[in-house]
């Protein structure tokens, strides 16, 4: 039933494509979802014509029609690459999406004009339907998953660019993570921390999660693989601000933290991290200094054998 | 057959892996140390891993192994240089390398060796393999 | 589901396991897979290539890229027509480290991919087959 129906379908397309093609491309230059200012005629032209070419080689194997099957797979790829960039360029799926419905119309006058009978037509008008409906809507998905690409990218740029870790000291890095981490967010600031290590040569790195509401076996785990990480590469991480829920919920997860050293403050971390550079931090033993001066803020940290 | 060269500095041997290694040179790698160390008495041992753009589990095994030896042998090691891709994977794949002390560099890791056996402070922990 | 790029390398020698290293990490720069990501696969298809090697008694690796839709991917295939893998579910838990060495290699290719198969029948070799997105 279905074979008999393309047989026409692709007869109209090999003989009249010239036509069919012109009068498609009019019909889109008169349409608003063209978006001229986006495209230009010749691309759009090409586009259409490129479309056309394997849409027609598809439905002149007069098999049974299914758009999602191995025959239709070129006709998908070259409607998956238009998507993509025309996402980038900035159209919208419905404007993609109309780009292959709007070949209906140039498609249907023709049917009308050559069907021998009635069934023929509803057959054939049926085929080319289904088809393009089904074209047309896959460009919508392609759209969709090239619109997320883009915006994950985004975020992970925006993550990187906004990366808390801060120099303490000499040698000594602290990272205050606030808010609520999920994985993405977690694995990418961990990894511009240990880069971080390296391009300092730190070889202390002080995790603070006072900021940080809720700690899930996800995180926790995410939190001990940087700290063994940064432990490969010979730097060591302290763990400050954990809450008396964050240290229950630890507990009830089964966390092992025997491995890592753990500090209630980043003030008590600093400490240690001092300390075990073997640095300490003294007064200035300076007549009428009375104020706090500047050198005292900065800290003359002298080296302690 | 190529070898890994093993340089002496002082009482330390320092190793530089500059090649992506196959099984074989790796193992090489390991009985060449151990013969070394025994040969030379040597107290310390410095493995630098930062030209290494991959580590396994069977370098990682090998890291592990050089240690233990060298232990027994009255030595100590450290691996320096691990870049942080390296790192993020190996911790990924399952291998945290106890026992293997770490260092960020080699001169960090000639501070380690040379620093004298008790280093624990009074902090609860300090940099330990 | 397009395939961009074929390549097989043999996997009888030590020496074709740095070649096959070497190939993934060209192929996953090439696809733009970020410092970290083309460390994995590589890391990933080292321990595989092992595996066939030395408990396979030795096969190939196939290297493809391939687009599926609007994203691309290194798919890699280690084959071999060795012994097998009798338990499979054994041979996936952490730890486990069999007489050849199996150790973290299966576990850890998968931890270190998004896609991740395996098809054994013993006496009739192994097939692994793993995928990377970018």
């Amino acid at each position: 039933m279905a074979k008999t129906g393309t047989t026409l379908l692709s007869e109209i397309l090999r003989r009249d494509q010239q036509s069919i093609l012109s009068e498609w491309s009019r019909h889109q230059l008169g349409s608003i979802s063209t978006r001229r200012e986006l495209m230009s005629e010749a691309e759009l032209s090409q586009q259409s014509r490129e479309f056309l070419s394997v849409f027609t080689t598809a439905i002149g194997t007069n098999e049974r029609i299914d758009a999602n099957g191995p025959i239709w797979a070129p006709v998908r790829e070259y409607l998956a690459r238009i998507s993509d960039s025309r996402a980038r360029l900035g159209f919208s799926p419905i404007e993609t999406a109309t780009f292959v419905f709007s070949l209906k119309e140039p498609l249907f006058e023709r049917l009308r004009a050559s069907a021998r009978d009635p069934q023929t037509l509803a057959d054939e008008t049926w085929n080319a339907t289904l088809v393009l409906d089904a074209l047309g809507l896959y460009t919508t998905e392609v759209h969709q998953k090239s619109r997320d690409a883009v915006i994950l990218r985004q975020q992970q740029e925006m993550l990187e660019l906004s990366t808390p870790v801060v120099t303490l000291w000499e040698g000594i890095l602290a990272l205050p993570l606030i808010g609520t981490l999920d994985s993405a967010r977690t694995q990418v600031v961990m990894e511009s921390l240990l880069q971080r290590i390296v391009d300092t040569g730190s070889s202390i790195a002080i995790l603070d999660i006072t900021g940080v509401p809720t700690v899930d076996t996800l995180v926790a785990q995410h939190l001990l693989k940087t700290v063994a990480a940064a432990r490969l590469m010979g730097a060591d991480c302290i763990i400050s601000g954990i809450r008396p829920q964050i240290a229950q919920t630890i507990v009830h997860l089964g966390v092992d933290l025997n491995a890592v050293t753990t500090k209630a403050t980043l003030a008590d971390a600093f400490g240690v991290a001092l300390r075990r550079l073997a640095l300490t931090v003294t007064k200035a033993a300076s007549a009428g200094a009375a104020a706090p001066s500047s050198a005292n803020a900065k800290g003359p940290a002298s080296a302690n054998e | 057959m190529e070898r890994i060269p093993i340089l002496k500095l002082g009482d330390c041997l320092l190793v530089s892996i500059q090649v992506d290694m196959h099984d074989r040179l790796a193992m090489q790698l390991q009985d060449d140390l151990t013969s070394r160390i025994a040969a030379t008495a040597a107290r310390g041992v410095l493995i630098d891993i930062s030209a290494l753009e991959m580590v396994d589990s069977f370098i990682g095994r090998m890291l592990g192994n050089i240690a233990a030896m060298s232990r027994v042998l009255d030595a100590e090691t450290v691996v320096v240089g691990m870049r942080p891709a390296v790192a993020i994977t190996l911790v990924e794949l399952g291998m945290s390398l106890p026992g293997v002390r770490t260092a960020l560099n080699i001169e960090r890791g000639m501070d380690l060796l040379s620093a004298t056996p008790d280093i624990r402070g009074n902090d609860n922990g300090s940099p330990v393999g | 589901m397009v395939l961009l790029s074929v390549e097989r390398l043999p996997l009888h020698s030590d020496e074709h396991m740095v070649i096959v290293r070497q190939a993934v990490r060209n192929l996953a720069v090439g696809l733009g897979f970020s410092l970290v990501d083309q460390t994995k696969v590589v890391t990933a298809a080292s321990e595989l290539a092992r595996n066939t090697i030395k408990h396979g008694g030795g096969g190939s690796a196939l290297l493809e890229t391939i687009n599926d839709g609007p994203r691309r991917g290194l798919r890699l295939t280690f084959e071999d027509q060795g012994p097998g893998i009798a338990d499979l579910a054994l041979a996936m838990k952490d730890g486990y480290t069999t007489a050849g060495g199996l150790g973290l290699g299966l576990s850890g290719a998968k931890r270190l991919t998004n896609e991740f198969a395996i098809a054994s029948t013993p006496g009739s070799g192994t097939r692994v087959v793993i995928t990377k997105w970018k």
